[in-house]
């Protein structure tokens, strides 16, 4: 990939060094990770030196430098949603996209992590895709959750929060 | 402004702001440091440092390095609750670093031998940040970071490739406390951490950094083994 993307949102932060959280965040949202030469590319863009680029890259959970898929799975393992029987929501993610907590699926379409509160516990037990919000989720549910996005890159609305 | 404080039961002006563990040094007080070093900016990683300061009846612990003097503050540099918590902060350590024989001198200095927690087994690294902020406000090259969190965190160029920036001036490897910076191209002992510096890593230049093109200014490197020898355990 070109760097036109990264500049344009290096311009809407003016080039400010104390933007560079907010700057990682919006690159990341273009591919969904960080990729070394685009860190390396802000760095010089920025003036800052790459090694601090690299902490705050590796420092914030919701940053990977690893390759990931196109919607990001997030089950909340928070204390209300592991009283919920978020535990056995995840061990279902797991079968049906047949991959691990941490991992990404094969067609790079799903990544799954676990989180420890997404700020609605009222909802619990939740599971995000990508900003998209379930709660109340049970096993039963997740696969049409999902299938949904594996089919297009919409989101089911059915039972949205 | 100057401000009045107690420490240990001692009367001291001093400039508002200074870090206690200054303070405490002009009245001839030592307290004992591991990730503090007074020509870089305090960092208040290592807890070591910790002592107990007061404001009217109430007391917290604050680590002393970078803890800001104010008019009134009442500080304890050696009261039970201190001591007992240093040593806990020891022993931490110590587990971490069994190996490294500035922290067992250390440890055995504040009489902390059995250690309750469990082994980590071959670190050397403390996490002091020393060696970060060396290289970032003595040397000015920023060539090595903090790198993670949580029991991942560790010291390393960024994506552990070899750095473009760095040097190679050595100034890493003389404040680290741990010792646990090898110049070399060798792998050192298991949890060492290696900087491959090729043939800019001190001591294996042939011509001692002489020669009229190299980057190397010696006088530089006298000054900083200099300023970095008082940290050295
Ligand atoms: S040797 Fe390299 S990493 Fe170490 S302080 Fe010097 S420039 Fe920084
Ligand atoms: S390498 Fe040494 S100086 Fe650097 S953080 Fe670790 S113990 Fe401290
Ligand atoms: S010297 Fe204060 S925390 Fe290390």
């Amino acid at each position: 990939m070109g760097f036109e993307k990264v500049d344009e949102i290096l311009e809407n932060y003016a080039y400010k060094h104390d933007a560079l959280i907010g700057i990682l965040q919006d690159v990341q949202r273009l591919e969904n990770y960080l990729p070394q030469e685009t860190l390396q590319y802000i760095g010089r863009e920025l003036e800052v030196p790459l090694s601090r680029v690299y902490y705050i890259a590796t420092f914030y959970k919701s940053f990977s430098l690893e390759p990931r898929g196109r919607h990001i799975v997030k089950v909340c393992l928070g204390t209300a949603c592991h009283l919920n029987g978020a535990v056995q929501n995840l061990e279902q993610v797991e079968r049906v996209l047949s991959i691990r907590e941490g991992e990404t699926t094969e067609d790079r379409m799903f990544s799954l992590e676990t989180v420890n509160c997404v700020g609605t516990c009222a909802l619990a037990p939740v599971t995000m895709v990508g900003e998209d919000y379930y709660g109340a989720v049970t096993p039963g549910r997740v696969e049409k959750i999902l299938s949904a996005y594996s089919t297009g890159s919409g989101s089911a609305e059915d039972g949205k929060d | 402004m100057m401000v009045t404080l107690t420490i240990d039961g001692q009367i001291i002006h001093v400039e508002r702001h200074t870090p206690i563990i200054e303070a405490a040094k002009q009245l001839g007080i030592s307290i004992p440091t591991l990730c503090h070093h007074e020509g870089l900016q305090p960092f208040g990683s290592c807890r070591l440092c910790i002592v107990e300061a007061f404001r009217g009846n109430r007391s917290k612990l604050v680590t002393s390095c970078n803890y800001p003097a104010e008019e009134g503050l009442t500080v304890l540099t050696a009261s039970d609750r201190v001591l007992e918590t240093r040593k806990m902060v020891m022993e931490l350590l110590l587990a971490r670093c069994p190996d490294v024989p500035g922290i067992r001198r250390l440890a055995e200095k504040m009489g902390v031998e059995a250690v309750g927690f469990k082994k980590k087994g071959d670190q050397w690294c403390i996490l002091c940040g020393l060696c970060v902020r060396a290289c970032e406000q003595m040397v000015g090259v920023s060539a090595i970071s903090f790198a993670s969190r949580g029991i991942e965190r560790e010291v390393k160029t960024p994506f552990g490739m070899e750095s473009d920036v760095c040097i190679g001036c050595g100034t890493c490897t003389y404040i680290c406390p741990t010792g646990c910076i090898e110049m070399t191209g060798d792998p050192g002992p298991p949890g060492h951490r290696v900087m491959d510096m090729g043939d800019l890593a001190l001591g294996s230049c042939s011509n001692n950094h002489d020669c009229e093109t190299c980057d190397i200014d010696q006088g530089f490197l006298d000054k900083m083994k200099r300023a970095i020898e008082s940290v050295r355990l």
